[in-house]
Parts: C-alpha cells; sequence; structure tokens
C-alpha cells in the first residue's frame, strides 16, 4: 500500500493502462489460439501497436511539459501530412502549404505558453484570413474555393483541434494537476473507441450511420457511452480538479462528441476512397485514424471544463 | 569517404526520409540483394536517388551506382565532388552518341564488377508526377549484359515534396512500389515495351490525389 501511496496520480492511472494492456495481450493471445484466422491477426496488431503508442505517449508525458508538447505537436504534424498527402492539391499552393505546417509550432508555442487569446484566434482568425489572402495573390482563381475549403478544415481539425491537448498541459500546469487532464482526455477518448468497439462486436445489431460506417452500432455507441463516462467519474477526481458528478458528465461529453469526431474522419475518408488515411501504424491505420476521436474530444472536452466548470476563467 | 557517406545517409537522409517524407514502402524484399542488377524508377525529384539509395541497407552504400548526366552534376566543383563522393554516380556524357565511343561503357564496367545501378529512363526530372516515354539506354545496356535483371521503382509523391526548381521541401507521405525483375528479351524495343508496361501496372496501384 505504501508504495501505491507514494506514486502521483498520473503513474498510478499509467500503470494501471499497462496492467489493462497487459490483460487485453493475454486475452488476444488466447483468442488467436482458439480462433486463428485474419480477424484475431488483425487483433493482435492492433494490440501489438497499442504497446507501441502507449510507451511514446508515456514517455513523453512523463519526462516534461516541453517535451510533451513537442510530441503533440509532432502528432499533429504527422496528421496534417497525412491529410494533406490524402486531399487533391494544387500545384500553385505549394508554398501555401508552408505556411500551413508553420501554424504547427505556432499554435503548440502559444499552448505552451498559456496565451489563450492567441491561441483561439490565430488559425480561425488570422490564418483563415490571411491563408485565401496570399492565395488570391498567387493568382490563380481555378479550384481556388475548393483549395481555401480543405486547407482551412484540414487545419482547424490537425492543429487546432489538436493544438487543444497542449493547452491542457498548459492547464494541468496552472492547477498544479501536471499531465493529470491530458491524460484523462486522451485515456478516456482511446478507451470509449475500445470500449464500442467490443461492445459492438459482442451486441452491435442496430447500425447507426451504415452509410458512412458500416460497423458502428447503437449498442456499441451506447455502452461506450455507459462504460466510458462510469470510468470518467472514478478518474476524474485524481486527475482533474473536477468532483465525481463533474468528470462523469465530462467522461459523458468525451464519449459523446469522440464518436462524432470518429464517424466525421470516416465520412472524409470515405469521400477520399480511402479506408485508411496511411499505413503508419499497424493495425490501425494512419495517424488520423487514431486520433479521429481527439479532434472532437479535446476541444469540446476543454470548453466544457472551461466554460461550465471553471465560468471561463480555466487559464 | 565510406564513413562520410554512411553518415551522411544515416544522419540526414533516413530521418528526412521517415520524418518529413514517411515514405510507405511496398514489396521491399523484391528489391535484389546482390549486383550485378539494375534498377529502374520514374523521375520527378532529386529526391527520388536519395530514396532509392535509402531502400537499401547501409553496408549496400558502396555497390549503389545511381546513372547521372555529366553534363549536369560534374560542371561545377562542388556538385561534382559530392556526387561522385558521396552519392556515387556515374556520370554518362548525353548526346555524344556518334562519336565512336560507347556512353554506356563505364556501367557495363560497373556491372561486371557486380554493382547495383539505378537509371531513370525519363532522361530527366521534367514535369513532376508524370510518367513520360523511356529512352532507350537501359535496353541498349541490358542488351550487352542479358544475364542482368532489371528491377522496376514506382514512386509517388516526391515530385510533390520536391519539383524541379522548387528551393523549399515540402512534406508529403509518399509511395514506392518495387516490381518484379524484368529480363532481356530478343530485342530493345521489346524490352522497352515490357518495362515500360509493368511501370504503368505499379503506377496504377498508387492511389494519387490530383495535383493540377
Amino acid at each position: 500500500m505504501t508504495m501505491l501511496d507514494s506514486l502521483s496520480p498520473v503513474q498510478a492511472v499509467i500503470g494501471g493502462i499497462y496492467a489493462l494492456l497487459i490483460v487485453a495481450s493475454v486475452l488476444v493471445a488466447v483468442l488467436r489460439r482458439s480462433k486463428p484466422g485474419d480477424a484475431t491477426t488483425e487483433l493482435t496488431k492492433r494490440v501489438v501497436s497499442w504497446w507501441w503508442m502507449i510507451t511514446v505517449f508515456t514517455i513523453a508525458v512523463l519526462t516534461d511539459r516541453v517535451v510533451s508538447t513537442v510530441f503533440l505537436g509532432f502528432v499533429s504534424f504527422l496528421a496534417l501530412k497525412e491529410y494533406l498527402s490524402l486531399i487533391p492539391t494544387r500545384r500553385v499552393d505549394r508554398s501555401i502549404l508552408i505556411f500551413v505546417y508553420v501554424a504547427i509550432p505556432v499554435q503548440f508555442y502559444f499552448a505552451h505558453i498559456t496565451r489563450f487569446g492567441l491561441f483561439m484566434t490565430f488559425i480561425p482568425v488570422w490564418m483563415f484570413l490571411f491563408l485565401p489572402g496570399l492565395m488570391t495573390v498567387m493568382g490563380r482563381t481555378e479550384g481556388f474555393l475548393r483549395a481555401v475549403g480543405m486547407l482551412s478544415w484540414g487545419m482547424m481539425i490537425t492543429v487546432f483541434s489538436l493544438g487543444h491537448t497542449a493547452l491542457l498541459l498548459s492547464f494541468g500546469a496552472k492547477t498544479s494537476y501536471g499531465a493529470g487532464p491530458l491524460l484523462f482526455l486522451v485515456v478516456l477518448t482511446q478507451f470509449n473507441d475500445v470500449a464500442q468497439f467490443t461492445w459492438g462486436k459482442l451486441l452491435g445489431r442496430h447500425k447507426i450511420v451504415p452509410s458512412v460506417s458500416p460497423n458502428k452500432t447503437w449498442e456499441g455507441f451506447l455502452g461506450g457511452l455507459v462504460t466510458t463516462t462510469l470510468i470518467a467519474r472514478v478518474l476524474g477526481p485524481y486527475l482533474t480538479p473536477m468532483p465525481e458528478l463533474w468528470s462523469a458528465l465530462a467522461g459523458f461529453i468525451i464519449a459523446g462528441t469522440g464518436f462524432i469526431g470518429d464517424i466525421t474522419i470516416s465520412a472524409f475518408k470515405r469521400d477520399l476512397g480511402v479506408k485508411d488515411a496511411s499505413n503508419l501504424i499497424p493495425g490501425h491505420g494512419g495517424i488520423l485514424d487514431r486520433v479521429d476521436s481527439l479532434v472532437y474530444s479535446a476541444p469540446v472536452f476543454f470548453h466544457f471544463m472551461n466554460y461550465f466548470f471553471f465560468n471561463g476563467r480555466a487559464l | 569517404m565510406r564513413l562520410l557517406r554512411s553518415a551522411f545517409f544515416l544522419l540526414i537522409v533516413r530521418p528526412v526520409l521517415t520524418i518529413v517524407l514517411g515514405a510507405n514502402v511496398r514489396h521491399r524484399e523484391r528489391l535484389p540483394r546482390s549486383g550485378p542488377a539494375i534498377i529502374v524508377a520514374n523521375h520527378n525529384s532529386h529526391l527520388d536517388t536519395l530514396t532509392i539509395l535509402a531502400l537499401f541497407p547501409l553496408g549496400d552504400l558502396p555497390r549503389l551506382r545511381p546513372v547521372a548526366a555529366a553534363d549536369y552534376f560534374m560542371t561545377n566543383k562542388a556538385m561534382a565532388w559530392f556526387a561522385t563522393n558521396i552519392i556515387g554516380i556515374i556520370p554518362i556524357d548525353r548526346g555524344k552518341r556518334n562519336e565512336g565511343a560507347n556512353p554506356l561503357q563505364p556501367c557495363e564496367d560497373a556491372l561486371d564488377r557486380g554493382d547495383i545501378l539505378i537509371l531513370f529512363p525519363e532522361g530527366s526530372r521534367g514535369e513532376p508526377e508524370r510518367l513520360t516515354q523511356f529512352k532507350k539506354g537501359v535496353a541498349h545496356l541490358v542488351k550487352a549484359r542479358p544475364a542482368t535483371p532489371v528491377h522496376p521503382v514506382f514512386m509517388h509523391g516526391l515530385g510533390k515534396a520536391l519539383p524541379k526548381d522548387a528551393l523549399l521541401l515540402v512534406p508529403f507521405n509518399c509511395d514506392i512500389v518495387v516490381g518484379e525483375p524484368v529480363r532481356w528479351g530478343d530485342s530493345v524495343d521489346g524490352f522497352m515495351d515490357v518495362l515500360q508496361s509493368r511501370m504503368a501496372a505499379l503506377a496504377a496501384t498508387v492511389r494519387m490525389p490530383p495535383w493540377e
């Protein structure tokens, strides 16, 4: 008991994740022995990739805040690169893309120095107005609207939305919860994905949006929602300043918005005719496939907490 | 010099290729394990040669010889030093076919030594990301050394990341597909037809978003 007591909440939760990962690995190994086939091979790949991702994430989160922020910025970079590599682009916009990439360090720097106003306006106001202006100066109007729309949306989801993960680190530093709030968001978002998948496999009958994501069912969605809300109620008081009920509500919101993020990125991929955003993570697809839920849950969780729990004074 | 070359690839080329470009390589196992062999690839960017060199283990570097135009790479002193010592090119004189000497002689010698040649039969980088008609030099080379396997490699994305005349590298994921080797048949034209259609088939397996 003394050893457990000396662990910080962040360390204890990370320990719990590894315990869960070990249980999952054993389960999958047993499943593979009893039912060999493509489905279990895929599941094995997925679990192996989870080990990798969780290890990298753990190291990044436990080291220090600068390392964590740089790591999150790198994830944003990989997501943006995947996005820009998938969409049709105009040759004339090649130099514009450099500005889009430069937006990442700027956005994450604003998060790091806790300049909330700059963080909130940099992409939705400044980049949003500046990029089309620059593209106009380039002089090619053919495909202009399409290019502006695609670049703006991509920047919003991969840089602005994901940037909120770094903002949570600033918030954690200010409230002496450290990486707790970020861990709360990421663990619950990813856990919700797994819970939805598992409930869907066990009980899934009624499809939600078959034309976008044929494997998503009401049973999976609701099962994930309930499980995530319960887990949030337990973890929240340790990792965030929020008491049990607020934490549960936050978990409910993370699960719900995570689901919307998941199917929104699915719709985007379906429109482009790809199944996965890339082949970076075996069994999962690309970075965008892994952070799809986070793209929605990160900003909504942050603003929910900021406006409703802190009356807009979280930072 | 060998150390410098290895260090350049280990510390600069590979990190840039994996982080900035994120190459998705399919059928790496089809690459030749030893020479003599010829790699034939489409040409969109200065990154092409580096990318192909980086597909092989570091220990293979001394065996890998990109074939490049002398008039482009050998005119400037610094460029010539870099091209011959770090990249390890075999410089070829373009357009001196009628002076009696065989312009492909250095390539044939390299094959005889068991090297792996890297050739871009499109001749120049040209319009990026557009496959053009192959020049026949490679067929004449294979005709002279008919036992040599020719491995087609199709690359997409590098021309978007760093096209001709561009100064800045813009990150894009790129795809690299290695094909089954093509062998010498009975005629130059026949060989070129097979090679060109094999390359087109590889290109058809890659998803290429419009880039106009």
